[in-house]
């Protein structure tokens, strides 16, 4: 969807005003949120894609005025009220009212370890070959979906070379919306400055990004 | 007294998502969705077990040992793995490796996705609108802000993480560091030197 997330070569934000010596967080309650996010989502009732939707569709008056740990949490209450575990009227008054869906699982202090040294990995196996190989030219889709898409807005319609033939992963695209993994090869895609913005782009610039293959088309 | 009422202020459920935080953790522990120990541990790990000295160990590594570097470029996951180092946010890892031409800078514009398992938590500007907007259009003047000018003649290549690839940057290795130790070597390798907002410390910081 063409929503707040899609920031690429968007204008007006302001400097990037790097703090120095940064703290880990910077407040309390941004641990329990990270904490509370990673947990809940270790239930396994939704997926990355999901939570990213999920997160890009908050108003972006909304998503633009929050930190990013706010729109985790505000992400995180609505799949939590989307799967049924929690109800707007108990985020309200800050307590259990009645039970909920069953998790399928939760996660233990004692597992925490192994879960995070696991991770969650992407890669599928996908069969056939892959359409593309690397140096072929090519042209990305154009297209506006109003559902989830990792392909961003300024890299739509774009001639790139196909830099490195990836591995199948999960399809973002389908996935975050329940219809499945589809895993797809993916590929990274490297456009010239001038391709990407045009009148007076840096000649000496390159950008890439990682492509589904159906994200993609011959040139 | 004014002091201590505004640190109280700032901790307690004053503070609007503080309360939000606390509701929704309290909600959770009591269906058994969440366990707080859980959370702590989880926290534990991001403060004190996983950071940028893991990536700095990598690209140290990287350094000294062509065979290694050679690895990392052709599989980093498991070049990486080989160090005994995996994880959440780092499942399928690139290595990209500055040269004399060619500068890396990392970026997701999309939304936040960076190497935890190397580097641990992004820090905020990584995640906010002014560098995820500009380190495509425009990465020199995105570089300047963080005090690294590099020749126009140089080129710049940003990587977008629009998948889930995680990028780690190889910066150049510093001159004058022949008889540095890895040990010695991780040190002169930042965060942003790693993203590639920065370049490796000269060695008279190690």
């Amino acid at each position: 969807m063409n929503g707040p997330q899609d920031l690429g070569g968007q204008m007006g934000f302001g400097p990037i005003a790097p703090e120095k010596d940064e703290p880990i967080f910077h407040a309390g309650w941004e641990k329990r949120a990270l904490g509370l996010t990673i947990a809940a989502g270790a239930m396994g009732h939704w997926n990355i894609d999901e939570s990213r939707h999920t997160r890009e569709s908050l108003h972006p008056a909304d998503y633009y005025s929050s930190t990013y740990y706010e729109i985790w949490i505000k992400g995180l209450e609505r799949l939590l009220q989307r799967h049924g575990f929690v109800t707007a009227q108990e985020l309200k008054e800050g307590h259990s009212i009645s039970k909920g869906t069953d998790p399928k699982r939760t996660l233990k202090a004692e597992n925490v370890a192994a879960a995070l040294a696991k991770g969650g990995p992407c890669d599928r196996p996908v069969a056939g070959a892959p359409r593309f190989k690397a140096g072929d030219r090519v042209r990305t889709h154009n297209f506006n979906p109003e559902t989830h898409t990792r392909l961003p807005r300024y890299a739509r319609g774009k001639r790139g070379i196909v830099d490195a033939v990836r591995e199948g992963f999960v399809f973002p695209d389908s996935n975050a919306h329940g219809k499945g993994e589809n895993p797809q090869y993916l590929y990274t895609i490297v456009f010239s400055a001038p391709e990407l913005w045009g009148d007076g782009a840096d000649p000496k610039l390159t950008v890439s990004i990682d492509a589904w293959e159906s994200y993609l088309e011959p040139a | 007294m004014a002091h201590d009422h505004d640190d109280h202020h700032h901790d307690n459920e004053l503070d609007p998502m503080a309360a939000r935080v606390r509701a929704l953790e309290t909600i959770l522990t009591q269906k058994g969705l969440v366990d707080p120990a859980a959370i702590d541990a989880i926290v534990e790990t991001y403060e004190t077990k996983v950071g940028p000295h893991i990536g700095a160990k990598v690209v140290a590594k990287a350094w000294s040992d062509p065979q290694f570097a050679d690895w990392l470029k052709r599989d980093a996951t498991a070049a990486i793995a080989s160090l005994g180092i995996s994880g959440r946010q780092g499942e399928h890892m690139q290595a990209v490796f500055n040269t004399a031409d060619t500068h890396n800078l990392v970026v997701c514009t999309l939304c936040s996705c960076y190497p935890w398992s190397v580097l641990g938590l992004p820090p905020v500007w990584y995640k906010s609108p002014p560098y995820r907007s500009r380190a495509v259009i425009d990465p020199r003047g995105v570089l300047a802000e963080f005090d690294l000018v590099l020749p126009e003649t140089t080129n710049i290549r940003v990587w977008d993480s629009t998948a889930e690839l995680r990028y780690l940057v190889i910066p150049l290795r510093p001159d004058g560091t022949d008889a540095l130790s890895e040990a010695q070597l991780a040190k002169l390798v930042t965060r942003d030197a790693m993203i590639g907002t920065g370049i490796a410390l000269a060695p008279e910081a190690a």
